[in-house]
């Protein structure tokens, strides 16, 4: 399937397989021994003379009105050096910024970092405490009193929507297109897109198929908890160290949040234990600077614990989804209507638009309409997870895609090529499409074996979907130095998530034509390179490695500049080629020559990079399942994937990312979901009970690389992180039905959930036949 | 978590002292799967811990010509890895295997999980299954009760102020007896049972016929139950599905479970009569001569 004919560049492939030396090969990440030791320092592991520890006190409400908190017994308690809320915090301006992972209202930003009039979920922190050590702090956060006036809670949707709803936030009205409501309400924003005659198009369908669904929130599942240590300085410089996807993301939250100069704060990125997406929202960060401040200037770790993650971070949002699908009698989407109501817990922001983007990405539609509403709930600040919002829509609109494919008689690949999107469509919003690579990735799951092989056996079944992730470019920074034995170091702001160290040093080596081995990368902290975006929208690979890219080009031709004159000829006459300098018959491999340049004065490039023109990823991925007919569980017995990544810089990593991706998304299908009791209390906030697949819930994961390269980039990089968790939902609830005949409108199918709706099948059929019992 | 008192007796009369000297506020550790994480997550306070490892009768495994004795602290997988344990009762490693991963093998306990005395517990249907019997120490001596009277509620138990349990005694197999405990998690590992099912039986010679045999439900009541009357309902019976089924429709009509996250009446009380037949079919195997563990291991999901 790999289209290895092309590098990407437009140039003829030079030597070596693809025409590459490095890309394409799979060496040992950097970091590798320290993780595999143990030895890599994540954020909890940071020590330093004088620790204290810190303790968030959390609201154990959904939605209260916060009347006074006490903080003296917490004070007075032996141990304790400070104790902070959010009076201690600058007044926050209810005004929007973009601070690098999307707009936000700077007063949300800053109430859900510690509550300022009210608690707005289970989990909610309203105070910090810090101590010499963990247990005092904790003990210490207990004696804090806080006087509730305990309010109703806002769960779902329908409970937000609803005509007397209680109101979560008092100053929100609805944003309809630029148009401001004057009502209070929950329903933050409502965004429509729309082109063609949508009436028409079903009115000239041979078949529509209308349905509604329902998914529940999910986390992202990071292993490792939030953790922060903060020192502030007695001279007013500010050191966080923290376990981020962005340091420079955390620097403008937390400035903007306590109103200080960028100059005053550093941010030391450590090692990351996964992310998804929520690792980009701050929460303890600001509150370790103020107790630290407070504490008389003394370093303050806060680790989060899973329960207190699982309760206050990362979830992203519920969703009620409408789609009708319309087509005519060959098969050929006429129409198409989306409407997308998402959760966006506490405040504002839910993925709603970008997936108002992927819901109906993979087709070429002519007569559309996608509905988006942003509504508040008492759940968690949603925050971004792997393709944000993607596989609520895809599960959604795969599963009516499916039913019509079944209903024309048609192979739902087939169905899926001839209706596929292709250079020059449009997505949903309108942006026109570039070179993509959807058509060959159904073409790819079509033409394996995986689906080309007959699944026998009752109660089993086969299902497919496709999915779309916008990808991103956004802004790099990076800067190399030339060591005179012929190695670089490689300094980048890119957290290192899935091996992007290694991914980024690999298009530096292949552009300087030299070893993998040479390039010694590091991911260093805010005051080192410049402004540097998030490691998300699978941006890092394909914009951090443009700027490595660059940087090579620099070092070659200041390399050439001073062998030029050097050897006294034309820069022009300088030839770089397999890892040699020439000129007539001057030659120098290009290790002499790192020395030889670096006589009178040092050499070192730095890049900065904002790429506009990003190239989106699909995938299409094939499950075969078994339904346990008596229990209602389902086992997954076979699993592919097939993603356009452009072209693959390191193989294993990007696989790696398809088979999370598709992990993650198998979770969310199965039985993933928050529980709440009627309160609105978070009632499985473990991983016991939050259920993340094991190694036991999944085969091995095959995957198709399709390599559809990007025409924008030298290498023809695509961000590869996200579009492999949006089709799984909606691949397994395919496959679920032809297993047991039963259409799973909600997520996750969980055992409980699917026993539930095969009863209900039994005894639908029951009645069908009179007599029957 | 606030600091407390650790002491490791060597003798059961120590250990009796120090925990009537702590009443309420004393609490045996054995492998402190369960303790320790109530400790730390504040669900339980305590002055002080008994470590009984260090006494030869809580950590010893002795056979004798009518049953196997099993110290009340040796772990799961010193349990594992006896031959001869594994050899005589091999559907007691149904439960010991899935106790947690390798490592919290090699520090879980049958006995802790007894007295922890979860509803949900993955030893007790077991354990009730294979007719085990535990002997307790305490400040007026020894006594001892069927395993199926141990627990009184979600974690409570029999065990008065200064008593702890010391063993527990396996009768020896009769011939042609089987045993299988199987519960049905949402995932394959990592997980509480929604419900779990022991049984055991004892075929006559020709393996045809059910003398006796044992039902045991977890999760589906405040404590482990013991299903007598689908025990009595088989014994005598052919083996055969319809005999099952009905000691399954008696298991379901004992269930008395209630709804929560981890699963709803209606399912708790079909699971009952699933999971009951289901593992009275291997135990029923096991008693043939039919499957071998390797097989049986990997029906709970581990190879």
């Amino acid at each position: 399937m790999a289209d290895t004919k092309q590098n990407g560049t437009g140039q003829p492939a030079a030597n070596g397989q693809n025409g590459y030396k490095v890309i394409g090969t799979r060496p040992v990440r950097p970091d590798g021994v320290d993780k595999v030791t143990g030895r890599a320092v994540y954020a909890a592991d940071v020590q330093m003379t004088g620790l204290l520890h810190g303790f968030v006190l959390r609201s154990p409400h959904a939605h209260a009105r916060i009347r006074s908190i006490d903080t003296s017994k917490a004070e007075a308690l032996p141990g304790v050096r400070a104790v902070v809320t959010a009076d201690d915090l600058p007044v926050a301006e209810d005004k929007i910024e973009d601070l690098g992972e999307g707009a936000i209202n700077l007063k949300y930003l800053s109430d859900n970092v510690l509550a300022q009039e009210k608690a707005l979920y289970h989990g909610h922190a309203v105070a910090g405490v810090a101590a010499v050590n963990p247990h005092i702090a904790r003990e210490a956060a207990e004696l804090i009193e806080v006087d509730y006036e305990v309010l109703p809670p806002v769960m779902t949707v329908d409970d937000a929507l609803a005509e007397d709803a209680p109101i979560l936030l008092d100053t929100l009205r609805t944003d309809k297109m630029g148009e401001i409501g004057t009502e209070p309400t929950n329903l933050a924003s409502f965004f429509r897109h729309q082109r063609g005659d949508l009436d028409a198009g079903f009115a000239g369908a041979h078949l529509v198929v209308d349905r509604t669904f329902r998914t529940e929130t999910v986390h992202q599942g990071y292993i490792e908890p939030h953790a922060a240590t903060a020192l502030h300085s007695a001279d007013g410089q500010i050191t966080i160290w923290t376990s981020t996807q962005g340091s420079f993301a955390v620097r403008g939250q937390v400035c903007e949040i306590l109103k200080i100069p960028v100059s005053r704060l550093k941010v030391v990125p450590t090692e990351i234990g996964g992310g998804f997406g929520g690792k980009i929202n701050v929460y303890v960060e600001p509150v370790a600077v103020v107790l630290s401040e407070k504490a008389g200037h003394e370093p303050v770790k806060i680790v989060m614990s899973r329960a207190d993650v699982l309760a206050a971070t990362g979830p992203t949002s519920g969703s009620n989804i409408r789609v009708k699908i319309g087509v005519d009698a060959d098969g050929k989407i006429s129409a198409a209507l989306a409407e997308l109501y998402y959760e966006a817990g506490a405040y504002p922001g839910s993925p709603v638009g970008a997936a108002a983007n992927v819901s109906l990405a993979p087709y070429a539609i002519d007569n559309l309409q996608v509905d988006g509403y942003d509504i508040i709930v008492n759940r968690p600040r949603s925050a971004a997870y792997r393709a944000p919002g993607g596989t609520n829509v895809a599960f959604a609109v795969e599963s009516v895609v499916d039913e019509l494919a079944e209903k024309l008689g048609m192979d739902p690949a087939e169905f899926r090529v001839l209706n596929g999107a292709k250079e020059n469509d449009r997505r949903p919003d309108g942006l026109q499409y570039a070179r993509i690579g959807q058509i060959e990735t159904v073409e790819a799951i079509r033409d394996s074996e995986h689906y080309q092989s007959p699944l026998e056996g009752k109660y089993r079944g086969r299902g497919i979907a496709s999915g779309y992730w916008n990808n991103w470019g956004g802004q790099s920074s990076a800067t190399a130095v030339l060591n005179p034995d012929g190695s670089v170091n490689l300094s980048e702001a890119s957290t290192d998530i899935g091996g992007s160290r290694a991914s980024i040093a690999m298009q530096l080596a292949e552009a300087m034509d030299i070893e993998y081995e040479q390039v010694k990368a590091r991911v260093v902290d805010t005051d080192t390179v410049s402004y540097n975006d998030v490691t998300g929208g699978s941006r890092t690979t394909f914009a951090t490695g443009l700027a490595a890219y660059n940087l090579g080009q620099q070092l070659k031709k200041e390399m050439k500049r001073r062998l030029a004159d050097q050897w006294d000829v034309a820069l022009g006459d300088v030839c770089y080629e397999d890892g040699v300098f020439s000129a007539g018959a001057e030659s120098l491999p290009f290790i002499e020559a790192a020395g030889l340049v670096q006589r009178d004065e040092p050499l070192m490039a730095s890049s900065t990079v904002h790429p506009q023109d990003f190239g989106p990823g699909f995938s299409t991925q094939c499950v075969d399942v078994e339904v346990d007919p008596e229990t209602g569980k389902i086992t997954i017995l076979r699993y592919t994937i097939a993603q356009d990544v452009g072209k693959a810089i390191h193989p294993s990593y990007v696989e790696g990312q398809m088979q999370g991706g598709v992990a993650q998304g198998i979770g969310w299908a199965i039985n993933e979901e928050y529980i709440y009791d009627e309160e609105g209390h978070l009632l499985n906030a473990s991983l016991l009970d939050y259920r993340m697949p094991t190694a036991l819930d999944l085969p091995m994961i095959e995957t198709i690389m399709v390599e559809v390269p990007h025409p924008a980039h030298p290498y023809g990089v695509r961000g590869v992180g996200e579009v492999n968790i949006v089709p799984p939902a909606g691949a397994v609830a395919n496959a679920v039905y032809q297993a047991t005949g039963i259409r799973m409108d909600k997520l996750p199918i969980s055992p409980a959930r699917l026993l539930e709706a095969m009863w209900a099948k039994e005894a639908e059929s029951a009645e069908l036949v009179p007599g029957d019992d | 978590m606030q600091a407390l008192d650790y002491v490791a007796p060597n003798n059961v009369d120590e250990a009796i002292s120090a925990l009537a000297d702590g009443g309420d506020r004393a609490r045996p550790l054995s492998g402190g799967t369960d303790l320790i994480a109530q400790l730390q997550e504040g669900r339980l306070g305590l002055d002080t811990i008994v470590d009984l490892k260090r006494i030869p009768e809580l950590m010893a495994i002795s056979v004798s010509s009518d049953s196997l004795t099993i110290g009340a602290s040796v772990s799961c997988h010193t349990i594992n890895s006896n031959q001869s344990v594994r050899d005589a009762y091999p559907a007691l490693i149904d439960s010991t295997h899935l106790i947690g991963g390798t490592q919290i093998q090699g520090r879980a306990s049958l006995g802790g999980n007894l007295c922890n005395s979860s509803p949900a517990a993955d030893s007790i249907p077991n354990l009730i299954a294979h007719s085990v019997t535990c002997h307790i120490a305490g400040p007026n001596g020894r006594r001892s009760v069927a395993v199926e009277d141990f627990c009184t509620a979600p974690g409570r138990n029999v065990l008065g102020n200064g008593e702890f349990l010391v063993a527990l005694e396996f009768p020896t197999p009769p011939a042609n007896f089987g045993a299988a405990y199987l519960r049905f998690i949402p995932r394959n590992e990592m997980d509480i049972a929604v419900v779990g099912a022991g049984a055991s039986v004892v075929l006559s010679d020709d393996k045809n016929t059910i003398q006796s045999a044992r039902v045991s439900l977890g999760a589906v009541a405040p404590t482990p139950l013991f299903v007598q009357e689908a025990g009595d309902a088989l014994a005598g019976q052919p083996v055969s599905e319809e005999t099952l089924a009905t000691a399954a429709e008696l298991a379901k009509d004992a269930a008395r479970p209630i709804s929560d996250m981890r699963g709803t009446i209606p399912q708790r009380k079909h699971l009952s009569a699933i999971l009951t037949q289901r593992a009275l079919r291997i135990a029923i195997d096991r008693a043939r001569g039919t499957k071998t563990v390797d097989e049986l291991g990997r029906l709970n999901g581990h190879g």
